[in-house]
């Protein structure tokens, strides 16, 4: 809200107004959070909400990421698919209490990559599933954890 | 203190390097404040991605991610002086975006 009063007060033009969301523009904000998906406890559940369930393993399915994390709460990791038209790339964390951390939707002016950093609570499985053409291809890899990600 | 959200974006060969750094304390709702209260539950959940006011990228993340979270994603077609804009939106209804120009 400042932030808004702030550019009203400089003058900010139209454009201004229309970069913070404040305008419909022709495609709205995307407000739409998958509660299901994100709610699930276990992986199974989050990929059936994202009806990833029969998801195949794929090597084009990339994830680049420390073997060993030091700071459980800063994991950095890099996931990308060579899948054609990969649309979408979803994160999951196996041992979080909430496994589905992320999902990506990319048109095709975008690469399917995304560098991203995350909490892991205890040494889990990092599963990455992207979907092309209605399909989905996962790749998964071990990352354990030296000093937990989730709490205080 | 983070400081304010920033974006860089640089091009080779056609294809954008989006960097962005967002400021927010991704609480979870699992931390115990210093009062030994459960800090609320307070996180960004929609990101977009635009190019030249065209959404790329929307991104839809948990509380899992990182505080002050870091990202990069790859925009192809971009060239020099095209303008990258990134907003976020959290659980509270709070938003911030930044826009960068593409070097």
């Amino acid at each position: 809200m400042n932030e808004i009063r702030r550019m009203v007060l400089r003058g900010a033009g139209a454009a201004a107004m229309l970069a913070a969301g404040l305008v419909a523009t022709g495609r709205a904000f995307a407000a739409t959070w998958n509660k299901d998906a994100f709610g699930a406890k276990n992986s199974h559940d989050a990929l059936a909400s994202l009806g990833a369930q029969n998801a195949v393993q794929s090597k084009d399915v990339i994830i680049e990421a420390p073997e060993i994390a030091e700071n459980g709460a800063v994991v950095p990791i890099e996931v990308s698919s060579q899948v054609p038209g990969t649309r979408s790339i979803s994160v999951l964390i196996e041992k979080n209490p909430f496994p589905l951390t992320a999902k990506f939707d990319f048109t095709p002016e975008a690469v399917p990559f995304l560098k991203i950093n995350v909490k892991i609570s205890e040494s889990s499985l990092v599963r990455v599933v992207a979907e092309a053409g209605g399909k989905h291809f996962a790749a998964s890899r071990e990352i354990k954890v030296t000093i937990g990600g989730c709490g205080g | 203190m983070a400081g304010a959200m920033k974006a860089r974006a640089t091009v080779k060969d056609g294809i954008a390097d989006v960097r962005v750094v967002m400021n927010h304390p991704m609480e979870t709702g699992l931390r115990k404040g210093s009062d030994g209260k459960f800090v609320p539950q307070h996180f960004i959940q929609n990101i977009t991605v635009k190019l030249n006011g065209r959404t790329v990228v929307e991104g839809q993340i948990s509380q899992a991610v990182s505080r002050n979270p870091v990202f990069s994603f790859r925009i192809k077609g971009a060239k020099s002086g095209d303008k990258v804009q990134i907003s976020w939106l959290d659980n509270k209804g709070e938003t911030n975006n930044t826009e960068a120009a593409v070097a």
